[in-house]
């Protein structure tokens, strides 16, 4: 038939071409010049992988950098094996009581806080956001240098070093790697 | 204010306007069969597949012939992916060990991204083997696409040709699509995609021991977390190239590992408008006369940025119910501004918007962020974009026939007003083309309107709401404007892996997307056999920036006419709910 040989041998031909010589060209390029991107941007600790630079880690000890509120999957927040936002709209109650508790977790971790940054107690995009901005970062400062008994100007120092501009200046928005800061600051005991 | 969002606007533009035009030349080489640029690295490739299908390279077809072959591939598109979802868990790549796909999903999946739509009511990592994202569901990714591409180049050629019967072929114009536009630029794109942290994996997932051990809801020790790898970077390049928009994971571009960076953030919004704004110049090009695509271009841009500014500006107003409880939601350049609810920290709610705006004026679907969350005003913007028909530059190939459908509206209105013979470039406009323009317009929104009501009356549409007030029903008329414009972007919360959604959404994918392709090709099939005439005294030029207009404002007064209603019940009434909120007195005890 006229449609039915073009049909299926452009189908078949066109499938292999873009189903498997196409990703398996890309995957080889990519592990030739970006191999450590291609598998996850793994940090390794001691031997052994301790995050992807990434995603986020379900923080939760004063002692720690908390990260931005993540809709909890099936292992709880962060399960990387899961993604997506609350998915509340601004119209519902719950999205404010949940802005509310948040906040108050925050401030009976630490009576002195007094304004919160939104972007700690708003669910993020992914719920494996690993970034905060630097005032989520430095509103928990006062906590975390009490915790672990350390200067504050030795916390807030560190956060400066992590701190990410804009790319060029323009793209994106000023962020800390929390990931990063916390391994930073396992680090510095 | 900080003022970063509108310069980022303003070069993203800058962008399109310097990258659409050399492209969409390209584009026009290669479906004229003329030499290009990368005629030596993969001419080879279209002969041997032209050889292996039985193709000369100068075939034609008439119109009927073209549909007729546009509708056998898609169908067997479609039965193929059916069957892969249904038979993943025995075919290869399957590491995870996942189940095939439920019935109604695999239905809805298969039509989805077929019809270029890439409606997701499943969850990508958790229901997707590998094999099945990247030998089913990244090749639509490409194929509908190039089909897009094919059937504009045909109704393209019902303006160029002059007393002709065919309209080229439909395999050559896919072949020549895939080959020497698709895959040359989504390899290119995936690997700066790669270099910033998108994963391109074959292994399953990788295992790290969390920096903090802790416990899981259910109280058992948790010290490791999985993380997800798989062929990421080839399926996200074409998912924005393609107007597609299914992503990997389900999160989409909101993922870290499906968008990293701020820079991959640039690149992949920059790829979602780019073949579509292309296309306007191929047709110009095509139709040996460049003002008329330029002039297309403009009335696109001109949407896009009356949407993009109002867009931006309502996700970064403030809520007067944080700052109430003394959380900064704005006001220094430290602190992120506005609505930063599903939003990421690395994005911010500037490049979120523009994002949304742009996802939605091409149908592309994916997001870097989620449209549920998003404050009304800020979340009317991209459903409304969508249910202008997706002709802001549209889905690739079929933004642009869409948007030549409302130039001979416009053409037939301003003929009708001053009583001018309505033509587009030389060709006459009669009643057949009229009527084949008032079904592709009318069409869509039906199926949005009567699918939507549909839904909201019936205990099986109704159910899968999951917020309350006007906002539920804002989460439904956006799944089916969403659905029958073949966008496929979703207010999120809406329970949609249901029998009942599934099937319906599936159905308006299938209306959205051929109910407009065969009413076009019938129109071009028409044009073709006309002569061009010489432009008269008589004659509305449309190259001008007084048409530009014209075609704009005939956007968007079909569009209102046709969605003010429901969009009044939706988002126009939860802002409004909202506004009510902010003016009662905290302590009344009215606010929450």
């Amino acid at each position: 038939m006229r449609v039915l040989r073009p049909t299926l041998t452009l189908f078949v031909a066109l499938s292999i071409l873009t189903g498997a010589v196409y990703p398996a060209l890309v995957t080889g390029l990519a592990h030739l010049l970006f191999p450590a991107q291609a598998e996850g941007s793994l940090i390794m600790k001691d031997g052994h992988a301790v995050a992807s630079r990434w995603i986020g880690q379900p923080f939760a000890s004063p002692r720690m950098f908390w990260g931005r509120p993540s809709t909890p999957g099936g292992d709880g927040p962060d399960d990387a094996m899961t993604s997506g936002g609350s998915n509340l709209a601004r119209s519902n109650p719950a999205w404010i009581d949940s802005v509310r508790a948040r906040a108050g977790r925050l401030r009976a971790a630490d009576s002195t806080l007094d304004s919160v940054p939104s972007d700690l107690v708003t669910a993020s995009g992914s719920a494996l956001d690993p970034d905060l901005s630097p005032a989520g970062v430095y509103a928990q400062s006062p906590r975390v240098a009490r915790a672990r008994g350390l200067a504050r100007a030795a916390v807030d120092s560190l956060i400066a070093q992590h701190v990410q501009g804009r790319f060029l200046g323009l793209f994106g928005e000023p962020v800390v790697n929390v990931v990063e800061l916390n391994l930073a600051l396992e680090g510095m005991r | 204010m900080d003022p970063h969002g509108w310069w980022v606007l303003g070069i993203q533009i800058i962008l399109l306007v310097i990258l659409a035009p050399p492209i969409g030349m390209h584009l026009a080489r290669v479906l004229e069969g003329r030499p290009h640029v990368l005629s030596p690295v993969t001419g080879g490739l279209e002969r041997l597949l032209l050889r292996a299908a039985g193709i000369a390279a100068d075939e034609e077809m008439s119109w009927m012939a073209y549909a007729g072959a546009f509708l056998s591939f898609s169908l067997v598109s479609v039965l193929v992916l059916y069957a892969m979802q249904r038979l993943q868990a025995i075919l290869p790549l399957d590491l995870a060990g996942l189940p095939g796909v439920p019935a109604h999903l695999a239905f809805n999946t298969a039509v989805s991204f077929v019809t270029n739509t890439n409606w997701q009511s499943y969850s990508g990592e958790q229901t997707m083997s590998i094999f099945t994202q990247c030998a089913g569901l990244a090749v639509q990714n490409f194929l509908s696409a190039a089909s897009g591409i094919a059937v504009a180049a045909a109704v393209i050629r019902g303006f160029a040709r002059r007393s002709a019967g065919t309209l080229g072929s439909f395999w050559v114009d896919l072949a020549r699509s895939t080959v020497h536009l698709l895959l040359p630029l989504a390899v290119v794109l995936a690997i700066a995609l790669v270099s910033q942290g998108v994963v391109q994996s074959f292994r399953g997932e990788a295992r790290v021991r969390l920096i903090e051990a802790g416990h899981t809801a259910q109280g058992a020790p948790r010290g490791e977390q999985r993380i997800p790898l798989g062929p990421v970077a080839s399926q996200i390049a074409i998912k924005q190239l393609g107007t597609n928009g299914g992503g990997y994971f389900n999160a989409n571009s909101a993922h870290p590992l499906e968008n990293p960076t701020p820079l991959a953030n640039a690149l992949e919004t920059l790829a979602i408008l780019l073949l579509p704004a292309a296309m306007c110049f191929t047709f110009g090009e095509m139709v040996r006369d460049r003002r008329q695509g330029a002039a297309i271009f403009a009335a696109m841009l001109l949407l896009l940025i009356a949407a993009a500014i109002p867009c931006i500006l309502a996700e970064q107003s403030r809520d007067p119910r944080l700052a109430a409880m003394h959380v900064a939601d704005g006001g220094s350049l430290q602190h992120p501004t506005g609505n930063m609810e599903g939003k990421e920290a690395r994005f911010g709610t500037a490049e979120t918007a523009i994002w949304a705006v742009w996802t939605s004026a091409a149908s592309n679907g994916s997001v870097n962020g989620m449209l549920d969350s998003f404050t009304p005003l800020g979340g009317l913007v991209p459903m409304v974009l969508i249910q202008l028909g997706e002709v802001v530059f549209g889905g690739v190939g079929s933004g642009l026939y869409g948007m030549l459908i409302f130039a001979l509206v416009a053409v037939f209105m301003a003929g009708l007003m001053v009583g001018r013979t309505p033509e587009y470039l030389g060709k006459k406009i009669e009643a057949f083309e009229i009527k084949m323009a008032a079904l592709v317009i009318l069409l869509p929104s039906v199926a949005v309107q009567v699918g939507a009501a549909f839904a909201v009356m019936s205990p099986a549409g109704s159910s899968s709401i999951s917020n309350p007030g006007p906002h539920g029903f804002s989460q439904v008329l956006y799944a089916f404007s969403s659905a029958a414009n073949n966008n496929g972007s979703a207010f999120a919360g809406l329970n949609a892996a249901t029998p009942f959604y599934d099937i319906a959404l599936g159905l308006a994918m299938l209306a959205g997307r051929f109910w407009v392709a065969i009413p076009a090709l019938a129109l071009a099939g028409a044009l073709v056999k006309r002569p061009r005439l010489e432009a008269g005294a008589g004659t509305l030029p449309t190259h001008t920036p007084l048409f530009v207009a014209l075609l704009a404002a005939i956007v968007v007064i079909v569009g209102a006419l046709t969605f003010f209603p429901a969009l009044a019940l939706g988002p126009i009434a939860e802002h409004l709910q909202l506004l009510s909120l902010a003016i009662t007195p905290l302590a009344a005890g009215g606010v929450r």
